[in-house]
């Protein structure tokens, strides 16, 4: 019918919002329990039962600041900055599948168009460092420019190792080849491609550093450049870049789940759905938080190293396997 | 370092003879004091001095000013240390109240820059030949030297 | 990792740009400044401007007994409290001919030891902080608290303690501490030994620290470096061997020495360093005697005779000396305090140029430096 295809988009993209929305405040909350239970502390306990209230009384706390905007900044941009960033990885969730049947939009070129989505996300951050006018801020933006481009081009390099395996970008497509056990999951399938393992652990690298999340959080290092590209932005301006940066982590584990360890199928093979997307994605989501609280930070040309000089040639070296064997195996 | 105490004292004795003022290199007691060797010599040979410890491989401990104003001289203590002999020696220098002014040795040993802007602060010598003589650890426009004895906040 | 060198091909104007570190900085363990000139990501000078926590230390010496003054000397550096305190009053008692009783000196070293222990470990989870691992320090501060409840047992203080006084110490130990040190020191070994295995071992931090900021012995020798920072850099230099105070010749214990001369090498001195810290406590607690813990017949206000006197400790980071000259009055005439982070910092300048901002936080870090030590 002609009205109930439009309701259901919107229906869609509000819950869509909306699983953004409480994603950032609870994974602020899963970080900050994390990060305390890991330190040997109890994290946040005084809001609510076990601090659950926690990310309510830290957003009130955010929209009741005065939203500053530094005199000498390009306001247009410098507000138009934080938007940048969280709109994309809403949009990026629009084509994400969570079941068999529940996606928004089940577009042909998904994979693409997530991608696509990631990279305004560097740009944004760009132009909020830019516009604040501030020296750490610059700095601080050069540094993410460049970091981003440099893991962007060995994710990509792997996703077209995994495109070549599954033939389609169509995102529902790609979990629904992952049918039946864990063992027909793509990170499992080691006839189409040995290495295909590595070409996991590549991607949740450089996952990790375009989501600029510890140890490749050299942009915002806290302890040189105070706040990085975010120094100038107070109250629901900062808090809008803290919610985009969890978003992007929702976003980077969803499409890791999705092609690497078979989306919403079960690992047994019974009772597929919603359930076993959410755990896997949560799984991924926590091992993030975990490596943050682990490890301390690299340097910031040892990183531009790691992504040049290792990443670049392994996911290389991935793809022509997968290639030869595709065309040698005729798979 | 294979001398001894005695032929040290004997060689930095020889070394600056000409400039020392009253008193040569003597060695002292150094559970009583805390020093092995002790030196006074006049401003002018602190320099000198330096040089001869730094061919000897001694290092800068810190730099001392001291305020005699019954006397009417200020005098500059330098504590000089070997790290793998485990010697000290003392130099030190006396200067006219009214005009206190001493050659810098941070030609010598770059760790006395900070060391005498210090001093310069606290008494108002003068370390002629320094690079950069502002106020160390006072603030920027003072032109006060708390520590001098006629000092009144 | 070594780190990559700035490209300046000919005829390239080069700009730099002047990053302030204020004073207000995560970093900057105080409040210290650091004006940075840099060209890029390339610092090509850094200059520590001093003096934001400057209390003139010296002029409150002369304003009041030695008895008086003891309670300054604990603010001077207050993560290494007890050395300094012991520095001023064993120089009066050098002064003043007064004898310690064995009891005495064996908990003075011990409560030194112990005081040692806590510095390091305060600067181990700043210097991983400044890295980027927040973890590593709310485990420090855990075995830390155990210290510091021990020691407030002793002196009624967490932090700036003053226990020590001219002629030994102002109450004897209990039975709760001596207990109580026992089983801080068998909690200790294995605990550094996981720092050993998920801190040190660790393959960033280790990227992070080998080959960074190297140091010479000459440089060392140029600035009068002390503590860590000299013998990161190959020499045996430690006061308690140099210039023995106190009883440690009655004791065994290494004075860990690495010669690469980088910020690891460093990090490795103070790890090396606590474990001789353990070792000292034990055999000092061993050998405890018995007795009293004041010198008899201390005059209650002390007049030194009249002259120089001069004593030094190995303090957590360096040597730390004071000075006095006296004119045999009760208040002295000139206090002099020698403090290790000033050497210390002094080198920054000349050996953070060329170094790329992370790398010179690291080097800084790894120096150890407590801005109030500088001040003064």
């Amino acid at each position: 019918m002609s009205l109930a295809e439009p309701l259901r988009l919107l229906l869609f993209l509000l819950c869509v919002m909306a699983f953004v929305g409480f994603n950032a405040a609870y994974l602020v909350w899963v970080e900050r329990k994390g990060a305390g239970r890991i330190q040997r502390r109890p994290g946040p306990t005084e809001v609510g039962y076990a601090g659950l209230l926690q990310p309510m009384a830290d957003g009130i706390k955010l929209l009741t600041k005065q939203l500053i905007v530094p005199p000498g900044a390009d306001a247009t941009l410098f507000r138009l900055a934080p938007v940048m960033v969280l709109a994309p990885a809403m949009m990026s969730l629009a084509v994400i599948p969570f079941s068999e049947t529940l996606v928004a939009r089940n577009i042909n070129v998904g994979l693409v168009m997530v991608f696509a989505f990631g990279s305004i996300n560097v740009m944004a951050i760009m132009l909020g460092g830019w516009a604040s006018r501030n020296k750490y801020a610059i700095i601080s933006a050069a540094r993410i420019v460049s970091q981003d481009v440099a893991y962007e081009i060995p994710m990509l390099l792997v996703v077209i190792t995994v495109l070549m395996i599954t033939g389609t970008m169509n995102l529902n497509d790609i979990v629904r080849q992952q049918a039946g056990g864990f063992w027909h999951w793509n990170l499992f399938k080691l006839a189409a491609n040995p290495l295909m393992p590595v070409t996991f652990v590549i991607f949740y690298v450089c996952m990790l550093a375009e989501t600029n999340r510890a140890p490749f959080d050299m942009a915002e290092a806290e302890s040189e450049l105070v706040a990085g590209a975010f120094t100038e932005y107070a109250g629901m301006g900062f808090g809008v870049f803290f919610m985009a940066e969890y978003a992007n982590i929702v976003v980077g584990c969803a499409i890791a789940t999705i092609l690497f360890l078979g989306g919403w199928q079960s690992p047994i093979g019974l009772f597929p759905g919603l359930f076993w997307f959410l755990l896997k994605m949560y799984l991924l989501c926590f091992s993030v938080v975990w490596v943050r609280w682990t490890f301390p930070r690299t340097q910031f040309y040892g990183l531009l190293n790691l992504s040049w000089k290792i990443l670049i040639p392994v996911s290389l070296a991935t793809l022509m396997l997968s290639a030869v064997l595709i065309k040698v195996v005729k798979l | 370092m294979n001398l001894t105490l005695q032929q040290l004292a004997d060689q930095l004795s020889s070394g600056f003879a000409r400039e020392t003022a009253g008193g040569v290199v003597r060695v002292v007691d150094y559970a009583r004091t805390g020093c092995h060797l002790e030196a006074a010599v006049w401003p002018s040979a602190v320099v000198c001095a330096a040089e001869l410890l730094d061919q000897r491989g001694f290092a800068l401990d810190t730099i001392t000013g001291v305020d005699w104003i019954a006397e009417g001289e200020m005098e500059v203590i330098y504590d000089y240390f070997h790290a793998t002999a485990g010697w000290r020696i003392v130099i030190r220098s006396r200067l006219p109240r009214g005009n206190p002014e001493i050659p810098t040795i941070s030609g010598v040993f770059p760790g006395a820059d900070w060391h005498e802007r210090e001093t310069h602060d606290f008494f108002g010598i003068r370390f002629l030949g320094h690079p950069d003589l502002r106020p160390f650890l006072l603030p920027e426009d003072a032109d006060y030297h708390p520590l001098r004895k006629d000092f009144t906040a | 990792m070594i780190a990559p060198q700035a490209i300046c091909p000919e005829g390239t104007r080069n700009e730099t740009f002047v990053l302030n570190l204020g004073p207000q900085h995560p970093a900057t363990h105080g409040v210290l400044r650091v004006k940075l000139t840099m060209d890029g990501e390339y610092i090509t000078r850094a200059e520590p401007v001093v003096g934001y926590i400057h209390r003139m230390q010296e002029k409150m010496a002369e304003n009041r007994t030695y008895a008086r003054f003891l309670p300054n000397t604990s603010r001077i550096d207050y993560l290494s409290a007890m050395a300094y305190t012991h520095a001023f009053v064993a120089a009066v008692e050098r002064a003043a001919r007064i004898e310690v009783p064995a009891r005495a000196e064996y908990i003075r070293v011990v409560t030194s030891e112990l005081n040692r222990i806590s510095s390091h470990l305060v600067w181990f989870g700043a210097f991983l902080l400044d890295l980027g691992g927040f973890t590593p320090l709310l485990y420090a501060f855990d075995d830390r608290e155990r210290i510091l409840d021990l020691l407030e047992g002793i002196s009624g203080s967490r932090l700036t303690y003053c226990y020590y006084r001219f002629g030994g110490l102002c109450n004897d130990i209990d039975e709760d501490f001596i207990k109580g040190t026992h089983d801080f020191v068998a909690r200790m070994r294995p605990r550094l030994k996981m720092y050993r295995t998920l801190v040190t071992d660790n393959i960033i931090l280790r990227k992070r620290l080998i080959g960074i900021g190297p140091i010479s012995q000459e440089m060392c020798r140029r600035y009068g470096a002390t503590g860590p920072v000299i013998r990161g850099s190959g020499v045996a230099y430690d006061v308690r061997k140099a210039e023995p105070y106190s009883v440690y010749p009655e004791f065994n214990f290494d004075v860990p020495v690495f010669p690469e001369g980088d910020s690891m090498a460093r990090y490795l001195v103070r790890m090396a360093e606590m474990e001789q810290s353990l070792r000292i406590i034990e055999q000092a607690l061993d050998k405890l005697p018995g007795g009293p813990v004041m010198a008899s017949n201390v005059p209650r206000v002390l007049k030194l005779p009249a002259g120089d006197y001069c004593c030094a400790v190995e303090a957590a980071r360096g040597r730390f000396a004071v000075r006095i000259i006296s004119d045999n009055k009760e208040i002295p005439y000139r206090v002099k305090l020698r403090t290790p982070s000033f050497s210390n910092l002094s080198l920054f300048e000349e050996a953070s140029q060329g170094m790329m901002l992370p790398d010179a936080l690291a080097l800084m870090g790894s120096l150890d430096l407590v801005i109030p030590d500088i001040d003064r």
